[in-house]
């Protein structure tokens, strides 16, 4: 298992040096960070001067090492909307972003695990048609699109949740690096409708993935082995069908989880959340790319730690691939 | 104990709801066991040799269901039982034997999770008493250094290991009946015999009634008291092992028996039935052999011939034998 962790831990470091590649090619063809620091009246060999000064010159692959250099010690450059490290305007935007995501993850979780057996379970009953049917209007709905319906019903007509922002009342975390909404009623009120829309596209086909493999494995011999045994129905179901239905999930999941981070930014947009996709979205307007590659850089970064995570999990639930690691 | 029967199966019917027909994989097929005997159940492939199995522990999977018949078991009515109170016979009174142990066993359980949890579903015993019991079973079925191997997954262990495996949790709960389902079809030849040697012995010293199925005459004339030989459904032959084997009474089984590689003479070819056994919804009208039979008369595609009893000291379902 130790070798297995290793090894997958290395791999993603290779991914990590790729992704800074990109994100460091985009910044480097496409922003003249002196033309961002100097004014209109600078002269041509006073700019020549800086860019020498600045290392702007150098070979993209010198340029690249000192990039990889800064970013694995936390400096992704500067930005040139905010003239403040990335990192730091990351870091303190990231804690809304990862907020609302954990949020939407809860509600994917705790409304697909039940849903998802329920409907491979009772295939034909009305409710599992019902939620079948449902879930391919969810799927098929833009976020932005759900965000709005959801404002509108909520917000506007009824009036009982807010439409957007964190609120007032946010907790400080961690000596205030960390503002959290999770502790008061106004926070969490705030966070319902932008996590119910972040989740709109994720819980249709979680439902679905779990419907269709816990489907499949409920014709397994093993589970009609389990009932051969005369155990009794709850844990055929848990244990024995759901248990093995949990192995693709898990893999599924870990992606799916990178790409709400992703969906975010329409998310954040909609409701004036201010995250890092709202941040993203602001750095693209201003066309500030520096931020912009550091966003990528850091998005990456979390995508490639929440994948290595997932299959570490994944090694813990399926012996065989420990097997496979101790070898 | 008195002349009641172990098992009495009587008149069982199974259907399969398919497009709005009803279709019969299993009819009228009535069979006794007693106590501590050896039955085989032997046909070809979609005979419904299995689904009489699962059809005695009442787990037919839809669209399947038993539509008629009854199922005595100890005295008890088992198509009668509720959903719990079968549960409770099941694994416990009667346990059963599948065909892959390579898919029998949950891959990501340890064997020890998957034999305790058979004993806590029957017995109120602590988990630490119930791993006893595991690791004695174990050793019943010749596994080595039982203590370290309830720790282990399914696919550390050897298709014949697993195989002894499921048969020691078949015996956890020392049920008084046991259906092997194919026990040694996926197996290798040398551990097919091993196997069978193995689930012999332990109904012999543990008095437990056998069903074996299988499509195997060779397996099932060592093993079993008396066979029924199953076709379209039905059971067209019934009688003592030896009897069947020596002198087959039943075209069908005839031909089972002559098609045994080690009944033909050396350098001829292996004899063959004719044609391939119809599915559920091309059995012809009469007796469900008649189209492969040689001996086909008239009658044979009128009436289906019922089981009765034949100057050989079998029953058998012909119209032609009297």
């Amino acid at each position: 298992m130790f070798a297995f962790i290793v090894r997958r831990i290395l791999q993603a470091v290779v991914v990590m040096a790729v992704i800074s590649c990109i994100g460091f090619a985009i910044k480097h063809s496409f922003g003249d960070p002196v033309r961002e620091l100097s004014g209109m009246t600078v002269s041509a060999q006073e700019r020549e001067r800086l860019r020498e000064e600045l290392g702007l010159n150098d070979p993209f692959l010198v340029q690249w090492g000192r990039f990889l250099k800064g970013a694995v010690h936390g400096d992704l450059g500067m930005s040139y909307l905010y003239k403040k490290p990335a990192m730091e305007i990351i870091l303190g935007k990231a804690p809304a972003t990862m907020e609302l995501v954990i949020a939407a993850s809860v509600i994917i979780l705790i409304l697909s695990v039940p849903i998802g057996i329920y409907a491979a379970v009772r295939p034909r009953s009305w409710l599992s048609r019902f939620f079948m049917g449902v879930s391919v209007i969810g799927v098929s709905i833009p976020v932005f699109l759900t965000a709005i319906l959801l404002i509108s019903i909520f917000s506007v007509q009824l009036g009982w949740l807010p439409s957007f922002g964190r609120g007032n009342e946010l907790t400080p975390l961690f000596g205030g690096a960390w503002m959290s909404g999770f502790f008061t009623w106004d926070g969490i009120t705030h966070l319902v409708l932008p996590a119910l829309s972040l989740s709109s596209i994720m819980l249709p086909l979680f439902i679905r993935l779990i419907r269709a493999e816990m489907k499949e494995t409920l014709e397994a011999e093993y589970v009609k082995f389990a009932r051969a045994k005369g155990l009794k129905p709850w844990r055929v179901l848990v244990v024995h069908a759901f248990k093995n239905t949990l192995l693709p999930v898990i893999t599924v999941g870990g992606v799916q989880l990178g790409i709400m981070i992703a969906y975010t930014v329409l998310t954040e947009t909609v409701f004036q959340w201010q995250g890092m996709g709202f941040m993203f979205l602001e750095a693209l307007q201003r066309s500030d790319v520096s931020l912009m590659s550091a966003y990528l850089v850091f998005v990456g970064f979390v995508f490639v730690v929440v994948n290595t995570v997932v299959d570490i999990v994944y090694g813990l639930v399926n012996p065989m691939v420990r097997i496979a690691g101790r070898k | 104990m008195s002349d009641e029967p172990l098992l009495d199966v009587s008149d069982l019917t199974v259907s399969f709801d398919f497009r709005r027909r009803s279709l019969a994989a299993v009819s009228g097929v009535s069979f006794r066991l007693a106590r501590g005997e050896r039955l085989g159940i032997v046909g070809e492939s979609g005979a419904g040799k299995s689904v009489t199995g699962f059809a005695i522990l009442n787990l037919i999977s839809k669209p399947g269901r038993i539509t008629g018949g009854t199922i005595s078991f100890e005295g008890r009515e088992l198509t009668a039982l509720r959903a719990e109170e079968m549960r409770q016979v099941r694994g416990n009174r009667i346990s059963m034997i599948f065909q892959d142990p390579m898919m029998t066993l949950n891959p990501v359980l340890t064997v020890g999770t998957q034999m305790v949890e058979t004993i806590r579903a029957h017995a109120g015993v602590s988990r630490r008493q119930a791993e006893e019991r595991a690791v004695e079973a174990l050793r019943k079925v010749y596994i080595s250094s039982p203590e370290r191997r309830l720790r282990q997954y399914p696919h550390e262990f050897s298709g014949g290991m697993r195989q002894r495996i499921v048969i020691a949790i078949a015996l956890l709960t020392s049920p008084a009946l046991i259906i092997a389902d194919e026990p040694t079809t996926a197996l290798d030849v040398t551990i097919q015999a091993e196997i069978m040697d193995l689930l012999l012995k332990l109904c012999e010293s543990e008095r437990m009634g056998l069903i074996l199925i299988t499509h195997d005459l060779a397996v099932v004339s060592q093993v079993t008291q008396r066979i029924a030989v199953m076709y379209a459904g039905r059971i067209v032959e019934l009688g003592e092992t030896a009897r069947i084997v020596e002198n087959p009474s039943h075209p069908y089984t005839r031909g089972l028996l002559a098609a045994l590689p080690q009944s033909a003479a050396r350098g001829r070819r292996l004899a063959q039935i004719p044609g391939s056994m119809p599915n559920l919804t091309t059995v012809p009208a009469g007796c469900p052999f008649s189209d492969r039979c040689e001996r086909c008369e008239s009658v044979c595609r009128e009436r289906i011939p019922p089981l009765t009893a034949k100057d050989t000291g079998c029953l058998a379902a012909c119209h032609l034998l009297d």
